[in-house]
């Protein structure tokens, strides 16, 4: 059958739907909330593209190689940030971040 | 047909990778999985037509991204956690949330609600250019602007990270270049008449 | 010259009271004692101008209340019926400065003390020197708040701050009837002008005014409610609970405010108002009964009272009723001459009483005094003149005799002469008060002075735990560790001696001097009709027998007879009899059970409907509605809220979620809906 611009996009919402989820389902650690992220940035990127391919308009594509780029530098931050903590916490599991409880 | 095929295919193992990232108890596994997703989507650009950006998220993402935070599981210490109760118990009702999320995009995608986006043939590149050709007209003269300021968010990124996770040990002997430099020759030697016999004082 | 009169107690007590401490306490006596000798001297001669010289005057002070039609003025009016009672106050009051500074010479508070006792003269002076109602109301309060503050003078004690509120709180049920006449008084006159009043009661005799749903006679009702005020500052019986509690405080106060002023501003009121009281012959019947029956009763508590000062007390309540008995037999001339007598006599008995106090180092139980006459021989002295004053021994037909002669006397002839039967049940009951008079005087007397020492005899003890007499906590100044031996007993000093000589000398030659004045021939010229009558309305015909005449004179023989035998010969039978009790002696001894009564009838009932309104209405409800209610229920809320507050990121990422989510359907079903 045809592959068209909605399942591009029904495949990008589930794929934000799982990186959603993956944010407050997950139990475990730290690092698992920052890979949620990226995902959520591949489905966007993808329906960027997606939009930019059926709509036959460069300007998705750009967009999507910023959001590329803000993707990486954001990585890199949210890791640092998360090497410091584990150097203050001595651990990354999600029970502890809690010390904004109010 | 065969690019029904190969959507179906790319698409169905991208959405196993993202659920066995968030659901794997290794969180290494969880990495590559991670990678594993990247592949499926530079994929599905390529199916596409956007090949430069399927391959240049398969150099930055996989590359650079997926492989530092492989670094940094490995580096710290992180245990195999068990699936705690917590997760189970907002399970339900999470999932519930989430299915009605993916509902409602699905339906705005494929145009129930919003007749308009047809069933048009990708075609990403206008004209006869390749795709990165195409991309680099754009992106060079319209968008210069971004990009340069996307250099910038990069450069800040990298400042950041330095600064957040810089140590000085203590005693570690470094050149202080200003300092050397500001030395006045005429205070830095003196000249000393020695006699014969007498030593240096 | 009459402004001086009226304050310069006043600014004796704002200079004692403000700056005590600045000046110390020797000036702050010295100063509120001569201010109140000034004073004093200028009543003295404002008596013979006003009455012998004829001079009654109204000096205008200030203007008070000028509303609408009702104007009520500062004012001191000056007239026979003021002349006399400033006398009285200021001559009282004087020597109970003085004799203060001997008595308080160890206290620490000595500033407050005068203050307070000038304050409180200011204020009597301030009642007796109105022009009208509003005016004597002010002094009437001014009192009763003096009275408060002296009473509980020593206030750390516990027993003298209950004895003070009882005394306030007893005199406000009086002040409420007395109020409530005023206001009968303003409704009715609409003036509360003396002269205007006193003009327009002839006028309004026999008619009625609707009062409290009834139809009553308006003078009566009018005089009744005044009297009820009169009842309760003078401590009648039913209000006279406060009068011994009052007790508690220093000597002096009960000599000046308890004997001589305060208590017969009560009189000083019925005598005022006698010119409304003629013409309200019910209310002047229930005078006649309330002044009888409390002379008798007063006096029969007094005969088994083991307090030196209690004694006294019930004798002034008894005297009191005298005083009205005779008012209320419109004898309003006899009443206010037994006054002025009366003040003499029991201020001395009271500072002598003190003197003996002081010399004992504040012991005041009677069962631990006795054969003290050869250590006191002035006090002795002093006390034998008061007492003889106050049984009223005199020769009949002779005109020698004591001051209480010859106005106690008065009273039971005029009570005799009136006739009705009502002045009749006065003259026997205040007969027979004159028995009792003489016997409870005489026992004091002779358990003070007379019999064997029987305090603590001269024994070496091992500690001071192991004597039986060992003094209690009122004991000021010099502790001895061990009881007062007889040995040490002493005469006070002169500043206590030298005021119960001057009230000593009054109290026997007064009566003498004054009697024609005041009751006799001449009493027209005396008053100037400032009273409506002087020795009352003898029913037509009627003379004193003979056995009437001499009745009071054997009545007092025969107490001092019984009280000789039964304390100096035979002084092992009160015990004996105190001992065995008896359904009589018991119901004196406690004081007809008075307070009992009271205490189950109103002060419990009080207490607990206080209590009610203060746990289960202020505290639960009001209080559990309002800040208490809103505060918890704020905190509850606050403790649901703060569990949202998690600290987990991904909470707040769910809740965010969730909230998309609504959001985006809540669109789509209105698209939808919409947009067809």
């Amino acid at each position: 059958m045809q592959v068209g611009l909605a399942n591009y996009l029904a495949v990008a919402a589930i794929l934000f739907t799982v990186g959603v989820l993956g944010i407050f389902l997950n139990r475990r650690n730290v690092i698992i909330i920052l890979m949620s992220i990226e995902l959520i940035l591949l489905s966007v990127n993808i329906n960027f593209v997606a939009f930019s391919a059926f709509l036959g308009n460069l300007t998705g594509q750009v967009f999507a190689l910023f959001v590329l780029t803000v993707a990486a530098a954001e990585a890199a931050i949210g890791l640092a940030i998360l090497v410091v903590y584990f150097r203050n916490r001595g651990t990354i599991a999600v029970e502890t971040v809690n010390l904004m409880k109010g | 047909m065969l690019t029904g095929i190969a959507f179906y295919l790319f698409s169905a193992v991208l959405i196993g990778a993202a659920l066995m990232v968030i659901a794997s108890r290794n969180p290494v596994h969880s990495v590559l999985f991670l990678i594993l997703a990247f592949f499926n989507a530079a994929a599905l650009f390529i199916l596409l037509g956007a090949e430069f950006l399927a391959l240049i998220l398969l150099i930055v993402y996989v590359g650079a991204v997926a492989v530092l935070f492989l670094f940094v599981v490995m580096m710290l210490d992180i245990e195999f956690a068990e699936l705690k109760r917590g997760a189970l118990q907002y399970l339900p009702f999470g999932g519930l949330v989430g299915v009605i999320l993916a509902a409602e995009l699905v339906l705005v995608g494929i145009g129930a609600l919003v007749p308009n986006a047809g069933s048009l043939v990708p075609h990403a590149t206008p004209g006869h250019l390749t795709n990165t050709e195409a991309l680099g007209r754009v992106l060079y003269t319209d968008y210069v602007y971004y990009f340069e300021t996307a250099g910038l968010i990069l450069f800040v990124a990298m400042i950041g990270a330095i600064v957040l996770t810089l140590r000085h040990k203590p005693g570690v002997r470094r050149q202080k270049i200003a300092l050397q430099n500001a030395r006045d020759p005429k205070l830095a030697i003196e000249l000393v008449d020695v006699q014969p016999g007498q030593g240096g004082a | 010259m009459y402004d001086a009169i009226v304050f310069l107690p006043l600014v004796g007590a704002l200079i004692a009271g403000l700056f005590g401490r600045v000046i110390g306490a020797r000036a702050a006596e010295i100063v509120t004692s001569t201010l109140l000798f000034v004073s004093a001297a200028l009543s003295c001669w404002a008596f013979y101008d006003v009455i012998f010289l004829g001079h009654s005057t109204l000096v205008r002070v200030m203007q008070w209340v000028a509303s609408g039609n009702f104007k009520a003025d500062w004012a001191i009016r000056v007239d026979a019926l003021t002349a006399v009672m400033l006398v009285v106050v200021t001559g009282v009051s004087a020597l109970v400065h003085l004799y203060s500074i001997g008595y308080m010479h160890d206290d620490a508070h000595r500033p407050r003390f005068f203050a307070y006792l000038s304050f409180f003269t200011f204020a009597m002076l301030a009642l007796v020197t109105s022009n009208n109602f509003l005016q004597l109301f002010f002094g009437w309060e001014g009192v009763g708040l003096s009275s408060y503050l002296l009473i509980g003078f020593w206030y750390t004690r516990p027993a003298a701050n209950a004895a003070a509120i009882k005394a306030f709180v007893v005199n406000r049920v009086g002040d409420f009837g007395f109020a409530l006449g005023i206001f009968g008084i303003y409704s009715i006159f609409h003036t509360l002008d003396f002269s205007s009043v006193f003009a327009a009661a002839p006028v309004m005799a026999g008619k009625t005014f609707l009062f409290a749903g009834h139809q009553l006679d308006i003078l009566t009702t009018l005089c009744l409610l005044l009297f009820m005020g009169a009842m309760g500052k003078s401590a009648q019986i039913g209000l006279h609970t406060w009068l011994p509690d009052a007790m508690e405080g220093p000597t002096p106060v009960s000599a000046l405010i308890h004997a001589a002023t305060m208590v017969t501003a009560g009189v000083f009121l019925v005598c005022r108002c006698s010119p409304m009281f003629e013409y309200a012959p019910t209310a002047l019947a229930f005078v006649t009964f309330i002044g009888a029956t409390t002379a008798f009763v007063m006096a029969s508590i007094g005969l088994f009272q083991n307090d030196i000062k209690r004694v006294i007390a019930y004798s002034t309540c008894s005297q009191l009723g005298y005083m009205f008995a005779a008012a209320g037999v419109s004898a309003y001339g006899a009443a206010m001459f037994h006054l002025f007598t009366h003040a003499f006599f029991k201020a001395l008995l009271f500072l002598g009483a003190g003197s003996v106090i002081h010399a004992m180092h504040h012991e005041q139980d009677m069962r631990r005094m006795g054969g003290l006459a050869p250590m006191l021989p002035f006090t002795w002295t002093m006390m034998l003149v008061g007492n003889l004053a106050l049984t009223g021994f005199g020769l009949p037909f002779t005109p020698i005799g004591t001051a209480g002669f010859y106005s106690k006397d008065a009273i039971i002839d005029a009570a005799f002469l009136h006739g009705t039967p009502m002045a009749t049940y006065a003259f026997w009951l205040t007969l027979t008060a004159a028995l009792m008079t003489s016997f409870y005087s005489w026992r004091q007397f002779l358990m003070t002075f007379h019999g064997s020492w029987r305090g603590a005899h001269e024994e070496k003890y091992a500690s001071a735990e192991d004597d039986p007499f060992a003094h209690d906590e009122r004991q000021t100044g010099d502790e001895h560790g061990h009881a007062l031996r007889l040995s040490e007993v002493h005469e006070s000093p002169l500043t206590m001696l030298v005021p119960l000589l001057v009230l000593a000398i009054g109290a026997l030659i007064a009566g003498a001097l004054f009697a024609h004045d005041f009751i006799g021939a001449d009493a027209g010229g005396f008053w100037h009709a400032t009273i409506a009558a002087v020795t009352g309305h003898a029913s037509a015909g009627a003379t004193l027998p003979l056995w009437v005449e001499v009745a009071p004179f054997v009545l007092t023989i025969l107490g001092f007879a019984i009280s000789y035998y039964y304390y100096v010969l035979h002084p092992e039978l009160p015990p004996q009899m105190a001992q065995r009790g008896g359904f009589v002696y018991t119901f004196l001894y406690n004081k007809w059970y008075f307070d009992e009564l009271y205490d189950t009838v109103f002060v419990r009932p009080a207490l607990w409907i206080g209590r009610l309104l203060w746990k289960g209405g202020d505290e639960r409800i009001i209080d559990g509605i309002g800040p208490d209610g809103v505060a918890a229920r704020v905190i509850d809320a606050t403790r649901e809220a703060v569990r949202l507050q998690s600290g987990y990121i991904y909470h707040y990422a769910f809740a965010m979620l969730v909230g998309v989510v609504v959001l985006a359907t809540w669109f789509m079903v209105m698209f939808t809906m919409g947009g067809r």
